[in-house]
């Protein structure tokens, strides 16, 4: 059988065991999580708005996102007002998600499964909305996998930016296959 | 302290100007130098085409040339790196050890034997620094782009002590020439389109002069510079240093 | 879409070179991502301490790696993700196939994965009458002009967007003569996402498969392979042996170096976690050894085994950069390709160790700190040693072994090159006797050797 040969040749094969280094990452060192985070999103080719409460976040929607029709969102709204839009996830032209925490350093949102709501979601939507508590912002990703361990059993993705590509002659082009923009709402008292 | 002059090959043949001042310029430091007569290559045309296991007669030559030197010193980084990489001898390993750990490029051993402070030498023109790539990222001559360490490069701070000398800013300040050994021929296209961006890259900073620790990697550019009649002139470092 | 009757590296380069304008541009190209690289390495002061910590992970893993092996089988296993495991690129194909068969699939989309570049995946499964795409952009460029990807990140790196545009109009009817990167693009996803959403099954690759939690993590910056895995009722993972890390704390490690390396981006727009089929559907993880395990048993080689397919050490090659991807007519190109290729065939791949100048810059640029350079020279023994070289090259080593080798012969066979040169300047100029002329003078010929100088200087 293959699996048996395949260990077995790397058992005959392999060199003397090697330690893992002992201290795996590097301790952050941000004095501002919130404007590093925001920097990072706007590198990524995301948009940042910062609110106190999540009270204003849908009004904000609309008036970032002017003529959207099909907008699911899923954290300020009743499940009345999008259930229907969900039949046809192709047709969603704004999807609004949670974010469980956030990376300062290179902007990613991390979505575990529930908070996709359904895999498929923050992909095929035309535009994604994405919600941060400030508190959940960490420094970089070692700080965001010690937080995270426990918290993946099944699916989750971290998100920075809006789809995008450059395989045509290295030019940037934001809206790949994936959603063709990215709204962050970082939610805090201070910021 | 005695001295021993490797002169590479190559060198000794077509470019004794370089070894002369080499000489001239270790000799002006006050240094007793010794060109021991029976030696010859390094062996790295060999190798690094595949032949290594052909070295070994280069590599006796040169244990019985350099035996008993304190210090042995070589205008060219990739001829020393290959020494300190390469240089073996099942019969005395001990010695080709102990040669291993003394052989320097002229630059390093300007910098960290000697710790040459100022040197009494004039050279009015606008410079380009060819960083050879085996003494530079092989040698650690000087800190190579891709790494995130804090710059340094023996060769420029050895220019900057030359009175009027002007070093010209370079697009890509330590990119191959493109003359690899043996590269040079088997692979000519690649070899001499890479020179030729080298040689834009001086152009566009106008230098009028270009230098570096390698006299392979010159030679290949000087003969695409001289190819084209440009108005680049091709001196290796030793030749500004000693200010011959 | 293979490479059956390749040109070696040299006579394919020099085609490629033919065209100097566009070489230019090729250069320019991807010293620009070289370049943006730099930029986000320098930005993190611990940047060298990462490389540091990301090599010593891949060698401690390594060094257990069928336990790790079996430790990711228990683990993805008992959370109802299928494990394959398959010796060969045949025995690959034939487990994808079969999968594909048992649920009657006709149509899927692919995710960027080098290792069924390597396997030739789609031409298998397009002769059993089954239709695959390729849903990357660039990769979807290159299969549609049918050639294969010139480079592992950026696949269509040696097209200009005149020329995709001339693609998109024959096989997605874009506007004739359209060569803005936007529209294209657009044009790209509207005909992907009809394939998306009428997938059967879809493949990916692995870019990290941890042992401790069985989960598979890929990362994309289209959102290709979420779109297509999760819009379909079948996953398949596609991986080479070597993809395992240890633990979950480790993608911290490798995900901060992987994108900066690749195209100095902080992190891809997606890094998606698998670690159990979605609710009603079927997750597979194919895991692939290809001559590896025989890479891991050369002490000079196996380090390559490291390799997390940034593409920096491309990038940043001044030959790769002036050759163009295909001169290594092999899936993988460039400096790393050129020291794993050997392992899969000496004989075919016995060029590719010798086109390089062995600088040295993919040694320092690599985040998992593989001595590329350094294997490419050893690369050049073994093939000597195995009688992969010409001989008239062997014989030529010979004599000029024997006369750098005495200080008699060297002076004598000196004195004459240097007369030869004189006399017959244009004999030794001749291009094609000596490629060293077709571009370049030789050195003007001094009167004496040093030795001879040095001599008459010093007496004796």
């Amino acid at each position: 059988m293959s699996r048996e040969k395949i260990l077995e040749a790397i058992k005959k094969n392999k060199p003397a065991p090697k330690e893992l280094p002992e201290v795996i990452g590097f301790a952050s060192t941000y004095t501002n999580l919130t404007i590093t985070f925001a920097e990072s999103i706007r590198k990524a080719g995301g948009e940042l708005i910062t609110v106190q409460d999540m009270t204003s976040i849908p009004a904000r929607i609309r008036q970032a996102l002017p003529g959207m029709q099909r907008i699911a969102d899923l954290v300020n709204e009743s499940p009345d007002t999008y259930r229907h839009l969900l039949n046809d996830p192709a047709s969603l032209e704004v999807v609004v998600l949670k974010g469980r925490l956030a990376v300062a350093e290179n902007g990613a949102i991390w979505l575990h499964e529930s908070d996709c709501v359904n895999r498929v979601y923050p992909f095929i939507t035309q535009h994604l909305v994405l919600i941060v508590e400030q508190h959940t912002l960490v420094g970089n990703m070692h700080e965001a996998y010690v937080i995270m361990g426990n918290m993946m059993n099944s699916y989750g993705v971290f998100i920075a930016g809006p789809s995008k590509t450059a395989d045509i002659e290295q030019s940037l082009v934001i809206g790949a296959h994936g959603a063709r923009s990215l709204l962050v709402f970082l939610v805090g008292p201070g910021v | 302290m005695r001295v021993a002059l490797f002169v590479p090959c190559y060198v000794d043949q077509f470019y004794p100007k370089v070894a002369i001042a080499t000489l001239k310029l270790l000799q002006r430091l006050g240094l007793e130098v010794e060109f021991p007569a029976g030696q010859t290559c390094c062996g790295q045309p060999m190798a690094n085409g595949g032949f290594e296991h052909y070295t070994a007669g280069c590599n006796s030559n040169f244990i019985k040339s350099f035996s008993g030197y304190d210090h042995i010193v070589c205008p060219s980084g990739s001829c020393v790196l290959h020494l300190k990489d390469h240089l073996h001898d099942e019969k005395q390993e001990a010695e080709a050890d102990r040669i291993r750990s003394r052989v320097y490029e002229l630059c390093e051993f300007l910098t960290d034997i000697v710790d040459l402070q100022s040197l009494d030498v004039s050279f009015p023109h606008k410079v380009a620094l060819h960083q050879g790539c085996h003494g530079q990222r092989g040698l650690q001559l000087s800190a190579s782009s891709e790494r995130v360490v804090p710059f340094f490069s023996k060769p420029l701070r050895l220019l900057q002590m030359v009175h009027g000398l002007e070093l010209a800013p370079l697009d890509r300040p330590d990119e191959c020439c493109g003359f690899g050994g043996t590269f040079c021929v088997s692979e000519e296209a690649v070899s001499s389109a890479m020179g030729l961006s080298r040689i834009a890259d001086y152009q566009q900073h106008e230098a009028t002069v270009l230098t570096g620790t390698d006299m392979s990697c010159l030679m290949h550019q000087e003969g695409l510079i001289r190819r084209k009649q440009l108005p680049i002139k091709v001196m290796h470092i030793a030749e500004i240093l000693s200010g011959s | 879409m293979t490479y059956n009757h390749h040109k070696d590296h040299s006579a394919a380069a020099a085609e490629f070179l033919v065209n100097k304008e566009r070489v230019q541009w090729h250069d320019d190209a991807l010293w620009f991502v070289r370049s943006k690289r730099d930029k986000a390495a320098f930005a993190l002061p611990e940047w060298e301490g990462l490389r540091t910590q990301a090599s010593a992970i891949k060698d401690h893993t390594l060094s257990c790696l069928d336990e790790y092996l079996q430790q990711f089988e228990q683990n993805a296993a008992r959370n109802g993700i299928h494990i394959h495991w398959a010796l060969d690129a045949q025995e690959h194909n034939d487990i994808v196939y079969s999968i594909l068969a048992r649920h009657g699939a006709r149509k899927i989309v692919k995710s960027k994965s080098m290792l069924t570049e390597e396997c030739h995946l789609n031409d298998h499964l397009e002769q059993k009458g089954i239709e695959v795409v390729d849903t990357d952009l660039g990769e979807r460029i290159v299969q549609l002009n049918d050639e294969p990807p010139s480079h592992i990140v950026l696949p269509a790196i040696h097209i200009k967007k005149e020329e995709v545009g001339a693609i998109f109009h024959k096989h997605l009817g874009t506007e004739a003569g359209a060569s803005d990167p936007q529209y294209l693009t657009n044009a790209a996803r509207e005909h992907l996402r009809q394939k998306f959403l009428t997938a059967d099954i879809a493949i990916t690759g692995v870019n990290f498969a941890v042992a401790e939690t069985g989960s598979i993590v890929v990362c994309t910056n289209e959102g290709n392979a979420d779109l297509g895995v999760h819009l379909a009722k079948v996953h398949i993972a596609c991986m080479g042996i070597e993809k395992i890390i240890p633990r979950t704390e480790h993608l911290g490690v490798f995900l901060r170096l992987l994108a900066r390396s690749a195209t100095g981006q902080a992190i891809t727009t997606y890094s998606s976690h698998f670690q159990r089929p979605a609710a009603g559907s079927e997750m597979h993880v194919v895991i692939v050894d290809n001559g590896r395990t025989t890479q891991l048993g050369r002490e000079a080689f196996r380090n390559s085994l490291k390799c997390i397919r940034c593409g920096a050490c491309l990038n940043t090659c001044p030959v790769y950069r002036r050759s163009g991807g295909h001169s290594y007519h092999n899936a993988v190109a460039g400096p790393i390709g050129a020291i794993l290729a050997p392992n899969l065939d000496m004989k075919k791949n016995a060029d590719l160790p010798f086109a390089s100048t062995l600088c040295g810059s993919c040694t320092d640029v690599c985040p998992v700190k593989i001595d590329i350079h350094d294997q490419l020279y050893q690369w050049r023994q073994v093939l000597v040693q195995e009688g992969y070289v010409a001989t008239g090259k062997k014989a030529g080593m010979k004599v000029m072994a024997a006369i750098l080798s005495s200080p008699g012969r060297f002076s004598m066979a000196g004195k004459l090159a240097r007369k030869m040169l004189k006399w017959f300047p244009r004999l030794a100029m001749n291009g094609k006797l000596n490629p060293w002329g077709r571009q370049r003078e030789l050195p003007e010929v001094p009167a004496e050797s040093f030795r001879e100088w040095y001599k008459r200087e010093h007496g004796k």
